[in-house]
């Protein structure tokens, strides 16, 4: 796993006071409030928090698709916006969101022909990243004859695919059945050791946050803040059973004190 | 015969079935006035068989009988030499090209309006209360001026006819692809975003083509309408020919039969059309990698 010190080395993501309400009919909604959070490179953050706490506002923020309305953020040194134009992120929405006239790899390239990358490039690209989805095999098929489980991997790979450093997840596998999500989440842990890109990941699951993250974000709603922030003392190899462990329980339990103490305020 | 009834051939026949014969009854009792108003003048009794037999044999019949029709079709389509004037198929082809042409002329028109819809708010905020006011002109009001105004400015024959079938194409391809240039979900609109990808980018790899099955949806019922818009263009223009001249001159000359077998050519087109257009769509979505 990575020391403490090791994860200040260089600085992705740094939010300072960052806030961030929504006007809407029934008056101001404080989507963020005062958010402090330095993210460092080859981290796996999760976020946690129930609904309207502003974990996926937080994400939308980091991709340039909200603007905070007070305090300062920046992505890879630069302003979201900056970070965004330089395709500095890959984004995985809850909903594979393929395209169903697409078949897969030419989902994978879509990212690609965007970014005008030439044709064998681009072939290059979408066999490495089909190869760490485990989807080889299924290039020339439709979204439609795959299993929601391998559609929301394509996403994966899609945005994966131009080999961005940073890599946002929104729920990626909120959707998908527990046995489907124990697989992912495994195959998830494997891919970030294989790449060492740095993940933010956004879920409502307690054990996919600690089984997953080196740091653990939990997060409040109404105003949506951070109450209290994680680093995890799991080792970085981790197989599934790990969940049974004390430490592993050790940790759900912080989780859960902050999430109530979010929840009582 | 049991798969006959699974399909559709079953159902459908009965239902012509019926028609068929309500049409038969309704000859018998609209053309009898005429039959016993003749035997009355003649001085002479009519029995009932003998005036069944007459009112599916009259010259120009309240309603021809559904055998008049067919043989009036024959006669003008298969005996005749193309090139007649009393060619059906002579007069269908004039009302075809006139269809087609202000069709394609009116999907062009129609989508261009949507793309500038959906890509300028100004165009946005304007434009469509024009288009849905366009349409509630009757078009029986307007075509003869079209008609005439492009004949001032030297233009006659083919393409002020297409003009009117493009002045009511051009409506529901605009509608239906407003509907499809914005049926994208926010996720994907998101993710071009994501991908800082150019307007034309977003057009070309996620607009149009989600815009795919509403483009054909509101292209069958252009086409069809293209046909309604090129026979009314072809009544003011003095009947000279087409499908609507051909309705023109057997409503002056009371020829109801001819009418008929005109109306029954025009719904023949119309139905080929939508269905040609059903095919393209067909090819498209598998091209498009839809379940075959």
């Amino acid at each position: 796993m990575l020391a403490p010190g090791d994860t200040m080395a260089e600085t992705v993501i740094s939010a300072d006071n960052l806030s961030l309400t929504f006007e809407t009919n029934d008056g101001p909604v404080h989507a963020l409030k005062d958010v402090d959070l330095i993210i460092g490179k080859g981290e796996f953050v999760s976020f946690i928090g129930p609904s309207g706490c502003g974990k996926t506002t937080f994400l939308r923020v980091i991709a340039d698709l909200e603007q905070p309305t007070a305090g300062s953020i920046s992505v890879n040194g630069m302003t979201p916006e900056q970070a965004r134009k330089a395709r500095a992120y890959g984004y995985v929405f809850q909903a594979a969101g393929l395209y169903p006239w697409r078949t897969i790899e030419r989902n994978i390239a879509l990212p690609l022909e965007i970014i005008g990358m030439p044709k064998a490039e681009q072939a290059e690209h979408i066999n490495h990243t089909m190869e760490l989805v485990n989807l080889s095999g299924f290039e020339k098929k439709y979204p439609w004859q795959l299993s929601g489980g391998m559609q929301q991997r394509a996403s994966i790979a899609r945005a994966l695919a131009f080999d961005a450093d940073l890599l946002l997840m929104d729920e990626p596998f909120g959707a998908l059945d527990e046995i489907v999500r124990d697989y992912l989440n495994e195959e998830l842990l494997k891919l970030w050791a294989a790449t060492e890109k740095t993940i933010c990941f956004v879920t409502h699951s307690i054990p996919e946050a600690v089984y997953l993250s080196t740091k653990i974000v939990v997060m409040s709603p109404r105003p949506g803040r951070v109450t209290d922030v994680i680093d995890s003392t799991l080792p970085k190899e981790r197989p599934l059973d790990i969940r049974e462990s004390k430490e592993f329980l050790d940790i759900a339990h912080r989780v859960r004190e902050g999430l109530r103490a979010g929840h009582e305020e | 015969m049991t798969r006959l009834w699974q399909g559709n051939t079953g159902p459908v026949t009965v239902v012509v079935a019926v028609i068929i014969l309500l049409w038969y009854v309704f000859v018998v009792v609209l053309n009898t006035p005429w039959e016993r108003d003749q035997a009355e003048r003649a001085g002479t009794e009519i029995g009932f068989s003998q005036l069944v037999k007459n009112t599916m044999a009259q010259e120009r019949p309240v309603l021809p009988a559904p055998h008049q029709v067919v043989t009036e079709i024959w006669k003008t389509t298969v005996l005749k030499k193309i090139t007649s004037k009393r060619s059906l198929v002579y007069h269908a082809w004039i009302t075809l090209s006139a269809t087609l042409l202000g069709f394609v002329i009116g999907t062009a028109l129609g989508i261009l309006i949507a793309v500038g819809i959906i890509h300028n708010r100004a165009m946005d905020k304007s434009v469509m209360p024009w288009v849905i006011a366009s349409q509630t002109i009757p078009i029986l009001a307007i075509a003869p001026m079209i008609i005439v105004v492009l004949n001032a400015v030297g233009l006659s024959g083919l393409l002020p006819k297409a003009l009117i079938s493009t002045y009511l194409s051009f409506f529901p391809i605009v509608v239906g692809m407003v509907k499809g240039l914005r049926s994208p979900e926010a996720i994907q609109m998101d993710l071009m975003h994501t991908y800082y990808a150019s307007a034309s980018q977003t057009f070309w790899k996620l607009r149009w083509p989600s815009a795919m099955p509403y483009l054909f949806t509101s292209m069958k019922v252009a086409v069809a309408i293209s046909l309604v818009g090129a026979i009314v263009g072809e009544l003011p223009t003095g009947a000279v020919a087409g499908l609507g001249a051909r309705l023109l001159a057997g409503s002056y000359y009371g020829q109801t039969i001819q009418i008929w077998a005109a109306l029954f050519a025009a719904a023949a087109l119309a139905a080929t059309l939508v269905a040609l257009v059903g095919v393209g769509q067909r090819m498209v979505m598998a091209r498009m990698g839809g379940p075959a």
